[in-house]
């Protein structure tokens, strides 16, 4: 029945179906490379009159043409990695309790709860950061005993707003992330590493051990994960962060992170070069989750191909 | 060797305590957020909150009607944009895995998937804002579908190869070409499971707010026009939450609601949907 004629007329038609979805499947990682152009070309101003200053000054004042971003490099760092301290262990539990300990009624419910933590949108947290969460920070730093608050870590007035509030409220949003990651992972552990460690009388906190370790490059994936989620957190963060472009040691102290004040003053910047350091913030903080994503993806696929 | 045993035994129990200590930390927060959200929102969820619009600052009442409209306005328009690039790509990775292209195409939605909605509004602006100096609802449409093209990307590839091989070698068999093979065949066969990516996608989207701040800025009355600022009920929720007055944070908190009952309504579609293929496939 197939003729030369018409098996290569099909070749053609094949042909023609790879490239049609191949120039649409194009556009994204055209789009990719778009925004790297375009937030590059709009920082340009901000670039070329600042240069590396632009990351270690910190003075931020857009009165004066005077642009440095240390302060909120410093708020983004030091809010994700509170967030990521209080999130950890938790989202770890959690991962070890769906996959290893939870009784099969309970798993798939609390599946879907965990994963509604995810659902919720960053500025309903944000919402109920600001009516809930802030005024119980503010009565938990009043209640704080002087000797304490003269640490650098406590120090200033207890306002509610500040970093503390910020990590808080980012470990919660976080904790999904990770732990869905984490469970996957632990589900690919083959089983024989935890029968092994049973065979050899291993307690039931002994076997998961084994399975976290034998897991290990795909569980710190997983934490990055929730790293590069942190870091592009914006609204949440941004409502209870208290808008302080100042560097400081402390939890209690406002204090400004880069999403933030991208949010906060990108459509009141009045001339060019504000809007250029602007957009270079965001291109920093582009190149850095890009790096944290694909370190993620790295960590998590070599355990998953590991497996196979 | 006794102590050491009862040492270990503690140890796992204690960890295992850990564990149970863990889900019960993060369900606290969810319980609060969403006790909160309904206790504050439901009582200022009335008819008027839902069809007004907004009052000027210092009259009570008025709504977010046209809030909702927008936010319905650029749903829309993001899924026009990405459901189309979207599916067509996916359709890209699933029928030709190892082509070096889709290795590119699938890092690359890996990527776009993870940059910050804040990064994905600044583009927004550049491509579609700066030229016109102007807001408008279709820079926030852009903004929004260009957050929804990774997801919808990868589910549909997913959900692609579900789809038995035998399908696709019996309609090459019968002398389809791969296109007709893929569009009478694969794709209805796949096609709730692709509808279920597009509603786990606009769940993402429903909620997001950051990228419309400056794209699709907001608006104090009804518009449909793609060319003007549109109002938003996330844009519209932020405003009313970091104002100073009562009745504004009692209207921020029903707007949360809203949004609270969107989101969970797509991602219960999305659940259910996605049961019930596991089932269909299994079968």
């Amino acid at each position: 029945m197939i003729t030369p004629v018409a098996s290569g007329r099909r070749a053609r038609e094949r042909g023609g179906f790879r490239l049609g979805t191949g120039a649409v499947a194009l556009l994204v990682p055209l789009l990719v490379a778009g925004i790297a152009i375009v937030l590059t070309w709009d920082s340009l101003l901000s670039v070329r009159q600042f240069g590396l200053r632009f990351w270690v000054n910190s003075t931020w004042d857009p009165v004066a043409g005077i642009f440095g971003a240390f302060p909120f490099i410093w708020g983004t760092l030091y809010s994700s990695l509170l967030a990521l301290l209080l999130s950890t262990p938790i989202a770890l539990g959690i991962a070890v309790f769906l996959s290893d300990l939870s009784p099969r009624p309970l798993r798939q419910p609390l599946v879907f709860l965990t994963e509604l933590l995810a659902a919720i949108p960053s500025i309903v947290y944000g919402l109920w950061g600001i009516f809930v969460l802030v005024p119980a920070v503010r009565r938990i730093e009043s209640l704080t005993p002087p000797w304490l608050r003269r640490l650098p870590l406590f120090e200033g007035p207890p306002l509610g707003v500040g970093l503390l509030a910020a990590g808080l409220i980012l470990s919660v949003m976080v904790i999904p992330f990770t732990a869905s990651v984490a469970r996957e992972i632990l589900k690919a552990v083959p089983a024989n590493q935890r029968e092994g460690a049973y065979a050899l009388g291993a307690t039931r906190w002994e076997a998961i051990r084994m399975a976290l370790f034998y897991g290990r490059q795909g569980i710190m994936g997983a934490v990055m994960l929730g790293l590069g989620r942190a870091l592009g957190e914006t609204m949440a963060v941004t409502m209870v962060i208290g808008y302080a472009p100042r560097a400081s040691l402390s939890l209690f102290a406002p204090q400004y992170t880069m999403a933030a004040v991208i949010a906060n003053e990108f459509s009141e910047a009045a001339d060019d070069l504000y809007l250029h350091a602007l957009v270079e913030i965001g291109l920093v903080l582009f190149i850095i989750t890009i790096v944290i994503n694909t370190m993620s993806r790295l960590l998590i696929w070599r355990v998953g191909s590991e497996r196979a | 060797m006794n102590g050491t045993r009862l040492r270990r035994r503690l140890v796992s129990a204690a960890a295992v305590g850990f564990c149970v200590l863990s889900v019960v930390l993060a369900l606290v927060p969810l319980g609060f957020i969403l006790f909160f959200v309904l206790k504050e929102g439901l009582p200022a969820l009335t008819f008027d909150f839902l069809t007004r619009l907004p009052k000027p600052v210092g009259e009570q009442g008025g709504g977010m009607g046209n809030a909702i409209v927008g936010s319905s306005i650029l749903i829309a328009l993001a899924g026009l944009i990405a459901v189309p690039i979207g599916i067509v790509s996916g359709i890209h990775l699933a029928e030709f895995r190892a082509g070096r292209l889709a290795t590119v195409v699938r890092f690359a939605a890996d990527v776009l998937n993870g940059v910050p909605s804040i990064v994905i509004g600044i583009f927004a602006y550049s491509i579609a804002v700066m030229p016109f100096s102007r807001f408008s609802a279709l820079a926030g449409g852009v903004a929004l579908g260009i957050m929804m093209i990774p997801i919808i990307v990868r589910t549909t590839e997913e959900l692609l190869n579900l789809v038995p091989p035998s399908l696709r070698d019996g309609a090459l068999a019968l002398g389809a070409t791969r296109a007709r093979a893929v569009f009478s065949v694969i794709l209805p066969a796949a096609l709730p499971g692709i509808l279920t990516g597009v509603l786990v996608a606009l769940a993402r989207i429903a909620g997001e707010t950051a990228p419309l701040l400056f794209t699709a800025f907001n608006n104090r009355f009804w518009s449909a026009r793609l060319n003007q600022p549109i109002a938003s009920l996330t844009v519209q929720v932020y405003t009313y939450a970091i104002s100073p007055y009562d009745d504004w944070h009692r209207q921020a908190w029903a707007g949360a609601t809203v949004l609270i009952g969107a989101v969970l309504l797509f991602s219960l579609l999305a659940r259910t949907a996605i049961r019930r293929l596991e089932r269909m496939h299994h079968a």
